[in-house]
């Protein structure tokens, strides 16, 4: 409400109608974009503007538009989430950009990620790695009192640093190698650091790594652009941990 | 219709034990011949279907995101209570289910809010055998931090990301379950219609959102834990994709809608920036720890920095009105209280709706980095929204619809008045009463998830023969071609105004007229207005595209739809409600203070709503509520 001025965006838009389409980029403008838009609001102008002229808009995953359930992907200017440090799409604002900016948008490209149409691509790749191991198998009651097991404060801050990933998908859309050795890292490190996890530790980290395998994940070659790209910061020495944890556990 | 909620009868204490004792029970063999559908994987859902799957039933599950751990209680920040009281502070499972009934203005049933007070503290011990990161202390005991309505220290906390942690401990235990086969996962379905056959749930039709094909699925009792529906104000904190749909589909094949006009505006939000504005971001109530709400005394300081502010020309409203609980009043009141600052003209930043949370007297007590550690990624938050630095100026805030403590009116085993059909986590209308206390949330959907529908899901299912998973019966044939029709209806309409543009003026209307006071006056206007504005959606909405396939612009199409005919229901029901209470205030009815006047001898009971069709009437019946442990009372919070 407190702005004067407003910015006229050239946008190039990644369109793919479906998994088989072959795709193209589409140039669009949006005017009347404040400071104050976020990035997906930026979006929703277009968006409107494109059904209003009887056009399809741009289709994009998107829920929380609060950074943290993960859904929103997209590559901005050649960067997983526009390349903001710790910062989602849907967290991204406006402000960031100037008047007249072309900006370039894509989805997630890797082999495990198979576009759904436009933007949106089919991350199920990443709940079979979690379905491999990402937990510990405890049943529904039966369980101790949440004191009986002391975790040192150190513990139980590494393994939230580890927690905080959303499953967006951005390490790999980040990795030239298309990799999810940071996403698989964290789940791994998270239980590696606990007591809870320490039962199940060897199965969990070599099953984690072969159904990373299984879905067409590829390798870490130390690139770290997955850190780069994270938006919660995580870190790559849980790729280190990973693969001590999984040295450990084929002996 | 005077409805039973079936709720165990003696000492309350024993009630909870007493009822799982008397449950009939499903032998481990039987189980795996009964089929159970959930819909929606939050903590609710998300715990129910893993549960259910460990205990040997076949579960299908589904979610309209792309991957059940998105679900939106994933969102939640501060915290979940538990009766634990490890900080020897005089907490027990009765002042946890005292203070809840007390938060919730004496409108929930007694019975479930002491099973909910039970169960909570086996909660903590289930993550925490799951790996949740939760805060600890240096001796590496659990830690805790107070939440508005209580004068304890009960809320376990992970960071600023509790519902995330919680909802991630839930989607690993259910995404074991997918691998051992027990659960079947659809992700990207939206519920759009409840199959009853015989006067018994039996099934669900759902849209497949890649393909857009219609499909069916049966089983023999259908859970829905499809979270609420305050996206009715267009703009709130819910996440884009939440909506009515699934329940609305459900009350009209006959399940009773209860309470709809409790819902919950929630204190600390980051004010409106904008009309292109989407959604409006919360900003945890545990802030309210350590921040102090304040306005300016005089109006002419409104439009100075404020750090440019005397001392004593602020006025700390909450510590002035409450002080007894000063900034960490529960929700409701601290809400109003933010509305009476700003409608007295003393409210700060853009048009005026705004006061500030001052970090600056903690952050002298206790330093800047305590503060960032304990809500760093929530300042991190406000400044990329604002473009402000909360640990240098005052934060700006502003009430913001957030949880509806209405929905799907249960009995105690959390069946609805449909056989076979149960409702989960903030989708019912069970345990929150008016007004929801900060921390209760997440409690609830996992109590709901973990420890109460396998027990009580077992007693039904124990009598009643397992019928397998055929979709071959009429209903289902019907019920497709129902929602297919609705859909081609959609896309025939192809007239000028945008999805949006329809929902944004229900919002404002619903914001406007049934927000956070709502009179006589105002929700007439509603109800003039809102059958006329949904007259004018199904002639002149676009929707551009085809069913067959993705398409996000019918997805919200149909959303909205389902809201322009709940929004009615709700304003009808905040009309009947003669009386203030929680987070329904009707100005009509209130003290010379301000406060919320409850009319107990009209008004204690729950208001359950029978669908009649669309543009009929419904029908109005009544739970009466009782109080045999907390005594009725006039809920002060001075």
């Amino acid at each position: 409400m407190s702005d004067h001025k407003t910015m006229t965006i050239n946008l190039v838009v990644w369109r793919q109608k479906n998994a088989n389409d072959t795709g193209k980029f589409e140039n669009y403008t949006v005017k009347g974009i404040t400071e104050h838009h976020s990035f997906l609001e930026m979006l929703d102008v277009l968006n409107e503007d494109l059904i209003k002229a009887g056009k399809q808009p741009v289709a994009f995953d998107h829920d929380c538009r609060e950074g943290i359930c993960g859904m929103c992907s997209q590559v901005i200017n050649g960067m997983p989430h526009g390349g903001q440090e710790r910062t989602t799409v849907c967290q991204l604002h406006m402000r960031k950009f100037h008047d007249g900016d072309t900006i370039y948008i894509e989805p997630w490209r890797a082999r495990a990620f198979p576009i759904v149409k436009d933007l949106v691509v089919d991350r199920e790749a990443l709940d079979k790695i979690i379905q491999a191991g990402g937990y510990t198998s405890c049943h529904t009651g039966g369980v101790p009192d949440g004191n009986a097991i002391l975790i040192p404060k150190p513990a139980a801050d590494e393994a939230m640093d580890a927690a905080e990933c959303i499953g967006c998908g951005a390490c790999v859309a980040g990795c030239p190698n298309g990799a999810a050795m940071l996403f698989t890292g964290a789940k791994v490190s998270q239980f590696a650091v606990l007591p809870q996890g320490k039962a199940e530790a060897k199965t969990r980290v070599t099953n984690m790594v072969q159904a990373m395998k299984d879905c067409g994940f590829g390798n870490c070659t130390n690139h770290y652009e997955c850190m780069a790209a994270c938006p919660k910061g995580i870190n790559v020495k849980f790729i280190a941990r990973m693969n001590r944890e999984y040295l450990k556990a084929q002996f | 219709m005077i409805l039973d909620g079936k709720c165990p009868t003696g000492p309350i204490q024993q009630s909870w034990d007493k009822h799982r004792f008397d449950l009939k029970l499903v032998n481990p063999a039987n189980k795996r011949k009964y089929n159970v559908i959930v819909v929606g994987t939050g903590l609710a859902g998300g715990a129910a279907a893993a549960s259910l799957g460990e205990l040997g039933y076949n579960v299908q599950a589904f979610c309209y995101q792309d991957s059940p751990r998105r679900a939106h209680s994933i969102a939640a920040q501060g915290g979940i209570n538990a009766a634990k009281a490890y900080p020897n502070d005089g907490d027990s499972i009765y002042r946890l289910f005292y203070d809840t009934i007390k938060g919730g203005d004496f409108r929930a049933r007694e019975a479930d809010v002491w099973r909910l007070a039970q169960v909570s503290n086996n909660i903590i011990d289930q993550c925490v055998a799951q790996g949740v990161p939760f805060a600890r202390d240096y001796a590496g005991y659990l830690d805790n931090r107070s939440f508005g309505g209580a004068q304890v220290s009960r809320t376990f906390y992970a960071r600023g990301q509790t519902g995330q942690q919680l909802l991630l401990g839930a989607y690993s235990a259910l995404s074991r379950q997918i691998k051992l086969g027990t659960v079947k996962m659809y992700a990207r379905r939206e519920m759009l219609d409840l199959v009853v056959v015989d006067g018994v749930a039996r099934g669900i039709t759902v849209r497949n959102l890649v393909t857009g094909e219609l499909e069916s699925y049966a089983a023999d009792a259908v859970c829905l834990a499809t979270g609420g529906y305050v996206n009715v104000f267009y703009l709130s904190t819910n996440a884009m994709g939440c909506s009515v749909t699934a329940k609305w589909a459900a009350h009209k094949k006959g399940a009773y809608f209860a309470n709809p006009c409790y819902t919950q505006i929630h204190p600390t939000c980051i004010p409106q920036a904008g009309d292109y504005q989407s959604k409006l971001t919360l900003m945890s109530e545990s802030l309210r720890n350590d921040g102090r709400c304040w306005v300016p005394k005089k109006k002419e300081d409104c439009g100075k920095h404020p750090n440019d502010v005397a001392e004593e020309d602020r006025d700390y409203y909450l510590e002035r009105k409450y002080p007894s609980f000063g900034n960490l009043a529960p929700r409701d009141i601290a809400s109003r209280a933010a509305k009476e600052q700003c409608d007295d003209e003393r409210g700060v930043g853009p048009g005026g709706r705004g006061v500030y949370l001052d970090f600056a007297t903690s952050i002298k007590r206790v330093g800047a980095d305590t503060i960032k550690e304990r809500y760093g990624n929530l300042f991190e938050m406000y400044e990329k929204i604002t473009d402000e630095n909360g640990y240098k100026r005052p934060m700006r805030m502003y009430p913001a619809p957030h949880y509806s403590m209405g929905g799907l009116w249960v009995d105690y085993n959390l069946m609805s008045n449909i056989p076979g059909l149960f409702v989960l986590g903030e989708a019912n209308f069970s345990v929150h009463g008016a007004n929801r206390l900060g921390a209760s949330a997440l409690m609830q959907g996992l109590a709901d998830g973990y420890f109460v529908i396998p027990y009580t899901i077992g007693g039904y299912l124990a009598g009643v023969k397992p019928v397998g998973t055929s979709t071959d019966a009429a209903e289902f044939k019907q019920s497709k071609e129902e929602v297919n029709g609705n859909v081609s209806k959609l896309l025939g309409i192809n007239g000028k105004k945008t999805v949006s543009e329809f929902m944004r003026e229900l919002g404002g209307l619903m914001w406007e007229n049934c927000g956070m006071a709502r009179s006589n006056e105002s929700l007439n206007i509603n109800l003039q207005k809102i059958p006329a504005l949904r007259e004018e959606f199904w002639n002149n909405v676009k929707v551009t595209g085809t069913g067959a396939e993705f398409n996000q612009d019918l997805e919200n199409a149909g959303r909205t739809a389902d809201f322009l005919e709940f929004a009615e229901l709700m304003c009808r029901d905040a009309l009947h409600r003669e009386e203030s209470c929680g987070g329904h205030f009707r100005t009509e009815h209130q003290y010379d203070d301000g406060e919320a006047m409850r009319d107990d001898s009209n008004f204690c009971y729950a208001g359950a709503w029978e669908f009649k069709g669309i543009n009929n009437e419904p029908e109005l019946h009544k739970e009466p509520l009782k109080f045999e442990n907390v005594h009725l009372a006039v809920r002060s919070y001075k």
